[in-house]
Protein backbone atom coordinates (compact mmCIF):
# COMPACT_ATOMS: atom_id res chain seq x y z
CA UNK A 1 0.00 0.00 0.00
CA UNK A 2 0.83 3.38 -0.87
CA UNK A 3 1.95 5.82 2.11
CA UNK A 4 1.11 9.56 1.86
CA UNK A 5 4.34 12.01 1.71
CA UNK A 6 3.14 13.06 5.16
CA UNK A 7 3.42 9.61 6.77
CA UNK A 8 6.33 8.73 4.92
CA UNK A 9 8.00 11.93 6.62
CA UNK A 10 6.47 10.88 10.11
CA UNK A 11 7.60 7.39 9.61
CA UNK A 12 11.11 8.22 8.65
CA UNK A 13 11.47 11.02 11.31
CA UNK A 14 9.67 10.56 13.79
CA UNK A 15 9.37 13.70 16.01
CA UNK A 16 9.21 13.52 20.08
CA UNK A 17 10.26 9.55 20.01
CA UNK A 18 11.52 9.06 23.76
CA UNK A 19 10.21 8.74 27.08
CA UNK A 20 9.16 11.23 30.15
CA UNK A 21 9.35 9.98 33.58
CA UNK A 22 6.24 8.21 34.38
CA UNK A 23 6.84 8.86 38.01
CA UNK A 24 6.50 12.84 37.67
CA UNK A 25 3.12 14.29 38.97
CA UNK A 26 3.09 16.72 36.11
CA UNK A 27 3.14 13.59 33.49
CA UNK A 28 0.70 12.04 32.03
CA UNK A 29 0.82 8.36 30.27
CA UNK A 30 -1.47 6.45 28.05
CA UNK A 31 -0.80 3.13 26.80
CA UNK A 32 -3.19 1.23 24.47
CA UNK A 33 -3.09 -1.77 21.85
CA UNK A 34 -4.82 -2.89 18.94
CA UNK A 35 -5.21 -6.28 18.90
CA UNK A 36 -6.01 -6.78 14.78
CA UNK A 37 -2.41 -5.80 13.96
CA UNK A 38 -0.65 -6.54 17.66
CA UNK A 39 0.23 -2.37 17.69
CA UNK A 40 1.43 -1.25 21.01
CA UNK A 41 1.69 3.06 21.90
CA UNK A 42 2.65 5.21 24.80
CA UNK A 43 1.94 8.49 24.38
CA UNK A 44 3.20 10.72 27.22
CA UNK A 45 2.56 14.83 28.39
CA UNK A 46 4.48 16.94 30.15
CA UNK A 47 1.83 19.96 31.50
CA UNK A 48 3.33 23.09 32.36
CA UNK A 49 2.52 25.31 35.30
CA UNK A 50 0.29 27.68 33.29
CA UNK A 51 -1.72 24.48 32.07
CA UNK A 52 -0.03 24.04 28.85
CA UNK A 53 1.80 21.02 27.72
CA UNK A 54 5.17 21.77 27.37
CA UNK A 55 6.30 18.48 26.11
CA UNK A 56 5.27 15.54 24.74
CA UNK A 57 7.21 12.01 23.75
CA UNK A 58 6.30 8.94 22.16
CA UNK A 59 6.92 5.29 21.65
CA UNK A 60 5.30 2.89 18.92
CA UNK A 61 5.88 -0.59 17.79
CA UNK A 62 3.65 -0.61 14.82
CA UNK A 63 3.08 -0.02 11.05
CA UNK A 64 4.05 2.92 9.62
CA UNK A 65 0.53 4.67 10.16
CA UNK A 66 0.55 3.95 13.43
CA UNK A 67 3.96 5.32 14.51
CA UNK A 68 3.39 8.54 12.30
CA UNK A 69 -0.12 9.21 13.52
CA UNK A 70 1.34 9.51 17.15
CA UNK A 71 4.19 11.41 15.35
CA UNK A 72 2.03 13.83 15.07
CA UNK A 73 -0.38 13.70 17.73
CA UNK A 74 2.91 14.66 20.11
CA UNK A 75 3.15 17.60 17.49
CA UNK A 76 -0.45 18.60 17.48
CA UNK A 77 -0.31 18.43 21.38
CA UNK A 78 2.05 20.67 22.27
CA UNK A 79 1.38 24.41 24.07
CA UNK A 80 -2.27 23.47 23.58
CA UNK A 81 -4.55 23.05 27.36
CA UNK A 82 -5.39 19.71 27.86
CA UNK A 83 -9.38 21.03 27.15
CA UNK A 84 -7.86 21.41 23.71
CA UNK A 85 -6.32 18.35 23.56
CA UNK A 86 -9.55 16.83 24.71
CA UNK A 87 -10.39 18.15 21.73
CA UNK A 88 -8.33 16.22 19.19
CA UNK A 89 -10.52 13.68 17.29
CA UNK A 90 -8.78 10.67 15.00
CA UNK A 91 -10.50 12.16 11.96
CA UNK A 92 -8.22 15.36 12.66
CA UNK A 93 -5.22 12.72 12.33
CA UNK A 94 -6.38 10.76 9.76
CA UNK A 95 -6.94 13.80 7.79
CA UNK A 96 -4.24 14.96 8.30
CA UNK A 97 -1.70 12.54 7.36
CA UNK A 98 -4.09 11.37 4.68
CA UNK A 99 -4.77 7.82 6.02
CA UNK A 100 -6.72 4.95 3.40
CA UNK A 101 -9.87 3.62 5.59
CA UNK A 102 -8.11 0.70 6.43
CA UNK A 103 -5.50 2.70 8.54
CA UNK A 104 -7.68 4.67 10.50
CA UNK A 105 -7.81 2.43 13.36
CA UNK A 106 -4.43 3.88 13.22
CA UNK A 107 -5.37 7.15 14.37
CA UNK A 108 -8.16 5.65 16.77
CA UNK A 109 -5.45 4.33 18.71
CA UNK A 110 -3.72 7.59 18.89
CA UNK A 111 -6.82 9.27 20.23
CA UNK A 112 -7.20 6.59 23.02
CA UNK A 113 -4.09 7.03 23.67
CA UNK A 114 -4.31 10.97 24.32
CA UNK A 115 -7.40 10.12 25.95
CA UNK A 116 -5.46 7.89 28.50
CA UNK A 117 -2.73 10.05 29.00
CA UNK A 118 -5.00 12.64 30.16
CA UNK A 119 -6.91 10.24 32.31
CA UNK A 120 -3.60 9.32 33.81
CA UNK A 121 -2.85 12.86 34.58
CA UNK A 122 -5.97 14.37 36.10
CA UNK A 123 -5.87 11.11 38.43
CA UNK A 124 -2.54 12.11 39.78
CA UNK A 125 -3.67 15.86 40.00
CA UNK A 126 -6.50 14.68 41.88
CA UNK A 127 -4.42 12.55 44.11
CA UNK A 128 -2.12 15.41 44.72
CA UNK A 129 -4.74 17.49 45.74
CA UNK A 130 -6.58 15.78 48.09
CA UNK B 1 -25.41 -35.41 1.87
CA UNK B 2 -23.48 -34.65 5.03
CA UNK B 3 -22.74 -30.98 4.76
CA UNK B 4 -25.72 -29.11 6.58
CA UNK B 5 -25.18 -25.45 5.59
CA UNK B 6 -27.20 -24.19 8.62
CA UNK B 7 -24.75 -26.34 11.24
CA UNK B 8 -22.15 -24.25 13.00
CA UNK B 9 -18.07 -25.21 12.47
CA UNK B 10 -17.96 -27.51 15.20
CA UNK B 11 -21.18 -29.87 13.93
CA UNK B 12 -19.50 -29.95 10.71
CA UNK B 13 -17.16 -32.02 11.59
CA UNK B 14 -19.35 -33.92 14.39
CA UNK B 15 -17.14 -32.53 17.09
CA UNK B 16 -18.88 -30.79 20.59
CA UNK B 17 -18.78 -26.93 20.75
CA UNK B 18 -15.55 -26.43 22.72
CA UNK B 19 -12.02 -25.36 22.92
CA UNK B 20 -10.63 -28.75 23.56
CA UNK B 21 -11.03 -30.69 20.71
CA UNK B 22 -10.46 -34.34 19.29
CA UNK B 23 -7.92 -33.41 16.62
CA UNK B 24 -7.72 -36.83 15.04
CA UNK B 25 -11.20 -36.60 14.31
CA UNK B 26 -11.01 -33.02 13.06
CA UNK B 27 -8.62 -34.22 10.60
CA UNK B 28 -10.43 -37.40 10.01
CA UNK B 29 -13.70 -35.92 9.35
CA UNK B 30 -12.12 -33.25 7.56
CA UNK B 31 -10.74 -35.81 4.81
CA UNK B 32 -13.49 -38.11 4.33
CA UNK B 33 -16.18 -34.83 3.71
CA UNK B 34 -13.46 -33.80 1.05
CA UNK B 35 -13.53 -37.48 -0.41
CA UNK B 36 -17.31 -36.96 -1.00
CA UNK B 37 -16.80 -33.46 -2.02
CA UNK B 38 -14.11 -34.34 -4.39
CA UNK B 39 -15.07 -32.46 -8.47
CA UNK B 40 -14.53 -35.99 -9.47
CA UNK B 41 -17.40 -37.67 -7.70
CA UNK B 42 -19.59 -35.08 -9.36
CA UNK B 43 -18.68 -35.20 -12.90
CA UNK B 44 -21.72 -36.44 -14.24
CA UNK B 45 -23.95 -34.31 -11.68
CA UNK B 46 -26.30 -31.68 -12.35
CA UNK B 47 -25.14 -28.27 -12.66
CA UNK B 48 -27.05 -27.05 -9.54
CA UNK B 49 -25.49 -30.25 -7.83
CA UNK B 50 -21.57 -29.69 -8.72
CA UNK B 51 -22.42 -25.52 -7.31
CA UNK B 52 -23.48 -27.55 -4.35
CA UNK B 53 -20.38 -29.67 -3.84
CA UNK B 54 -17.87 -26.50 -4.48
CA UNK B 55 -19.56 -24.09 -1.93
CA UNK B 56 -19.93 -27.27 0.33
CA UNK B 57 -15.80 -28.19 -0.48
CA UNK B 58 -15.34 -24.46 0.38
CA UNK B 59 -17.35 -24.54 3.73
CA UNK B 60 -15.38 -27.62 4.52
CA UNK B 61 -12.14 -25.96 4.05
CA UNK B 62 -13.10 -23.02 5.95
CA UNK B 63 -14.22 -24.41 8.94
CA UNK B 64 -11.47 -27.14 9.05
CA UNK B 65 -8.81 -24.15 9.08
CA UNK B 66 -10.52 -22.35 11.28
CA UNK B 67 -10.88 -24.72 14.49
CA UNK B 68 -7.31 -26.29 13.41
CA UNK B 69 -5.65 -23.58 14.64
CA UNK B 70 -6.14 -22.90 18.71
CA UNK B 71 -6.46 -19.23 18.05
CA UNK B 72 -9.21 -19.13 15.62
CA UNK B 73 -10.82 -21.36 17.20
CA UNK B 74 -10.60 -19.27 20.13
CA UNK B 75 -12.06 -16.28 18.53
CA UNK B 76 -14.67 -18.40 16.56
CA UNK B 77 -16.13 -19.50 19.92
CA UNK B 78 -16.54 -15.90 20.84
CA UNK B 79 -18.35 -15.52 17.64
CA UNK B 80 -20.87 -18.32 18.50
CA UNK B 81 -21.66 -16.92 21.74
CA UNK B 82 -22.33 -13.32 20.22
CA UNK B 83 -18.71 -11.90 21.51
CA UNK B 84 -17.03 -9.26 19.45
CA UNK B 85 -13.32 -8.66 20.08
CA UNK B 86 -13.36 -5.26 18.44
CA UNK B 87 -9.82 -5.82 17.48
CA UNK B 88 -9.76 -2.18 15.68
CA UNK B 89 -12.06 -0.03 17.55
CA UNK B 90 -10.87 -1.23 21.62
CA UNK B 91 -7.85 -0.20 22.39
CA UNK B 92 -7.69 -0.54 26.13
CA UNK B 93 -5.75 -3.19 27.70
CA UNK B 94 -4.02 -3.86 30.97
CA UNK B 95 -1.21 -1.75 31.39
CA UNK B 96 1.01 -4.13 32.62
CA UNK B 97 0.46 -6.49 29.54
CA UNK B 98 1.15 -3.58 27.27
CA UNK B 99 4.28 -3.00 29.16
CA UNK B 100 5.44 -6.48 28.42
CA UNK B 101 4.40 -6.83 24.93
CA UNK B 102 7.18 -3.03 24.74
CA UNK B 103 9.89 -5.25 26.24
CA UNK B 104 9.08 -7.78 23.89
CA UNK B 105 8.85 -5.74 20.92
CA UNK B 106 12.34 -4.13 22.32
CA UNK B 107 13.89 -7.63 22.30
CA UNK B 108 12.83 -8.42 18.88
CA UNK B 109 14.44 -5.24 17.66
CA UNK B 110 17.45 -5.43 19.19
CA UNK B 111 18.06 -8.97 18.25
CA UNK B 112 19.37 -8.96 14.69
CA UNK B 113 22.33 -6.85 16.38
CA UNK B 114 23.33 -9.72 18.72
CA UNK B 115 26.64 -11.40 18.98
CA UNK B 116 24.20 -14.26 18.47
CA UNK B 117 20.74 -13.47 16.86
CA UNK B 118 19.60 -16.77 17.26
CA UNK B 119 20.07 -17.79 20.73
CA UNK B 120 18.42 -13.69 21.13
CA UNK B 121 15.48 -15.05 19.07
CA UNK B 122 15.33 -18.14 20.85
CA UNK B 123 15.02 -16.18 24.06
CA UNK B 124 11.64 -14.02 23.04
CA UNK B 125 10.60 -17.19 21.13
CA UNK B 126 10.51 -19.07 24.34
CA UNK B 127 8.71 -15.97 26.24
CA UNK B 128 6.42 -15.89 23.54
CA UNK B 129 5.57 -19.57 23.55
CA UNK B 130 4.78 -19.90 27.43
CA UNK B 131 2.21 -16.35 26.79
CA UNK B 132 0.68 -18.39 24.23
CA UNK B 133 0.57 -21.47 25.99
CA UNK B 134 -1.14 -19.66 29.37
CA UNK B 135 -3.79 -17.85 26.74
CA UNK B 136 -4.53 -21.23 25.30
CA UNK B 137 -4.89 -22.43 29.32
CA UNK B 138 -6.96 -19.20 30.13
CA UNK B 139 -8.95 -19.19 27.25
CA UNK B 140 -10.27 -22.98 28.18
CA UNK B 141 -11.31 -22.52 32.15
CA UNK B 142 -12.98 -19.39 31.07
CA UNK B 143 -14.80 -21.21 28.41
CA UNK B 144 -15.84 -24.10 30.13
CA UNK B 145 -17.01 -21.89 33.13
CA UNK B 146 -18.63 -19.58 29.98
CA UNK B 147 -16.76 -16.83 31.88
CA UNK B 148 -17.05 -14.76 28.17
CA UNK B 149 -16.00 -11.50 29.30
CA UNK B 150 -12.30 -13.44 30.48
CA UNK B 151 -12.58 -15.18 27.42
CA UNK B 152 -12.74 -12.05 25.48
CA UNK B 153 -9.82 -10.11 27.06
CA UNK B 154 -7.52 -13.54 26.56
CA UNK B 155 -7.83 -13.61 22.88
CA UNK B 156 -7.37 -9.96 22.61
CA UNK B 157 -4.04 -10.53 24.34
CA UNK B 158 -3.52 -13.56 22.39
CA UNK B 159 -3.72 -12.01 19.52
CA UNK B 160 -0.35 -9.96 20.28
CA UNK B 161 1.38 -13.31 20.75
CA UNK B 162 0.25 -14.42 17.87
CA UNK B 163 1.25 -11.35 15.44
CA UNK B 164 4.87 -11.65 17.38
CA UNK B 165 5.69 -15.02 16.45
CA UNK B 166 5.08 -14.65 13.15
CA UNK B 167 7.20 -11.39 13.23
CA UNK B 168 10.14 -13.63 15.17
CA UNK B 169 9.51 -15.84 11.64
CA UNK B 170 10.22 -13.41 9.64
CA UNK B 171 12.96 -12.07 10.90
CA UNK B 172 14.60 -15.45 11.51
CA UNK B 173 14.23 -15.95 7.74
CA UNK B 174 15.88 -12.80 7.12
CA UNK B 175 19.07 -13.82 8.77
CA UNK B 176 19.31 -17.38 7.56
CA UNK B 177 19.37 -15.44 3.94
Amino acid sequence: MAYSDKVLDHYENPRNVGVLDKDDPSVGTGMVGAPACGDVMRLQIKVGDDGRIEDAKFKTYGCGSAIASSSLVTEMVKGKTLAEVEAIKNKDISDELALPPVKIHCSVLAEDAIAAAIADLKEKQTAKAS
Amino acid sequence: MSVDFSNNHFELFDLPVAFHIDEVQLSDRFQSLQRELHPDRFASATASEKRWSMQAASLVNEAHQKLRNPLTRASYLLELNNISIDEETDTQMDPMFLMQQMELREAIGDAPDAADPFAALDKVRHSLSEGISSCAKKFADASVSSSWDSARVVVREWQFFDKLKREVKVIEARLDD
